[in-house]
């Protein structure tokens, strides 16, 4: 057999040989890349956004108001350490960060995980401007429950662990939205109850 | 003020449709005016003073919420919120009209006006209430919320109200808060009796398609498009006409007596 062919044979085989040796770990790549689809956001923030922290940080036992699994259609506080600012605005933006990422699971969570806060803003006269990114809207359990649930359990969490805030409007990407996900309205404001009135668990209360 | 638009509606005066960007009148306290003065004589008999002007409920505007391109609410199964709503009306319909009452829908079909469209829709009937129909995708399954605006959401700017007297457009619910929360009070009960698991009392809630409708106004929302296949969302249909059509019915005698 000519030499040149022996070559080729033999450069042929390495390549199979070297094949074979890569091929379980390429698909375990491609098979971890199937199993966590990311959206374009969380993509995003995974580049984009560092975790919030400032010089004045201290850990704090926070209360971060989630759905009840004990009691339908309510809110209940659940106490996490979270490095905390002194400043009400970095410290907002921090527990509404927690509120989406660090919901226990999602038969507790409020706010849709995909969606992020692009910014946040205190008025001298108490009233807090939180802006959200599309996917607070786009990705909400719609319905008045689920909406207002997720409305309730920003000012409550706000309300629980910052003082000076009093009201909250909520924009969806800058603009002011007619409502959340098709039921709530966001052209008002929403109270934020005061750190001791905030604190108790709360329900969807029917009015007395 | 607002009294005063259904009195003279009631005498067949002719009213116009407020537009989007309009306004309209603010509720008052009424301050009667003194009557004129009726002294008989030989020539003129004494005639009774005149029956104040019954108000008399006569529409209902039931409005299946979302529609078109807007499904609402939609569950694992396909459930789409937009059609359970359409179906719940077309049954609460027959319901109401066999009361006598007038009933329109705020769309026929699988279309989806906005939400200041089904708002002008009821606003140029008068003497009318709106129930605003809708399936959610949480909650217990096969519970029904009744909801009427709070007040909070409602405040008038006191600037304008105190220069005009009149009440924006973008807040005509503002006039109605009271006769909205005894409706949903109404409406809620009949679902508890129905429903188990269901509240006994009603909610508030800011929603947005209440704000502008200048008439009591209530939304109901059932649990849930979250079912494995809408037969039991199905189910639901026959209860929940004969529920609001009571409830009506106990609004009605409420409406017309003039309390609250």
């Amino acid at each position: 057999m000519p030499k040149g062919i022996q070559a080729t044979i033999a450069i042929l085989a390495a390549l199979v040989v070297l094949g074979l040796v890569t091929l379980p770990g390429l698909r375990q790549a491609v098979q971890r890349l199937r199993s966590t689809p990311k959206t374009d956001e969380q993509s995003r923030r995974e580049v984009m956004q560092e975790p919030i922290s400032t010089p004045t940080d201290v850990p704090v036992e926070a209360q971060v108001f989630w759905l009840s699994t004990s009691t339908l259609n309510s809110l209940e506080p659940t106490t996490i350490q979270l490095p905390l600012s002194a400043d009400p605005v970095e410290r907002s933006k921090q527990l509404i960060n927690a509120l989406i990422a660090r919901a226990p699971g999602p038969e507790k969570r409020t706010l849709p995980a995909e969606a992020s806060l692009l910014a946040f803003y205190i008025q001298p006269d108490g009233t807090a401007i939180a802006d959200f990114s599309d996917e607070i809207s786009s990705a909400m359990p719609s319905g008045i429950l689920s909406e207002q649930l997720a409305v309730e359990s920003i000012a409550r969490t706000l309300g629980a662990n910052v003082n000076g805030i009093r009201l909250l409007k909520i924009l969806v990407h800058g603009q002011e939205a007619e409502t959340l996900a098709g039921h709530l309205d966001l052209y008002g404001l929403f109270p934020v109850p005061s750190l001791a009135a905030a604190s108790a668990p709360v329900a969807a209360e029917p009015h007395k | 003020m607002v009294a005063a638009a259904l009195v003279s509606l009631a005498q067949g005066q002719s009213t116009q449709v407020p537009a989007a960007a309009s306004v309209q009148p603010a509720p008052q306290a009424s301050t009667p005016a003194p009557a004129p003065q009726q002294t008989p004589t030989p020539t003129q008999p004494a005639t009774e003073p005149p029956a104040p002007p019954q108000k008399t409920l006569a529409v209902v505007v039931l409005d299946p919420a979302h529609g078109g391109a807007d499904a609402g609410a939609r569950g694992s199964a396909g459930i789409a919120e937009s059609d359970m709503v359409l179906s719940y009306a077309r049954l609460m319909r027959i319901s109401l009209e066999a009361q006598g009452l007038r009933v329109i829908l705020t769309r026929q079909a699988n279309d989806d006006p906005s939400f200041d469209d089904r708002s002008r829709l009821a606003n140029a009937q008068r003497l009318d209430i709106f129930i605003s129909l809708h399936v959610s995708s949480t909650g217990p399954p096969g519970t029904v919320r009744v909801y009427s605006m709070p007040r909070m959401a409602l405040t008038p700017n006191p600037a304008i109200a105190a220069h005009t007297g009149l009440l924006a457009w973008d807040r005509a619910q503002f006039g109605f808060i009271d006769q909205s929360r005894r409706l949903a009070e109404l409406v809620q009960i009949q679902m508890a009796q129905r429903f188990r698991g269901s509240s006994e009392t009603p909610f508030e809630a800011p929603v947005r398609q209440l704000r502008t409708v200048g008439a009591p106004a209530v939304a109901i929302e059932v649990s849930s498009v979250s079912v494995p296949d809408r037969a039991p969302l199905d189910q639901l249909g026959p209860g929940l006409a004969d529920g609001v059509a009571r409830a009506v019915a106990a609004f009605r005698t409420i409406y017309e007596s003039g309390g609250k």
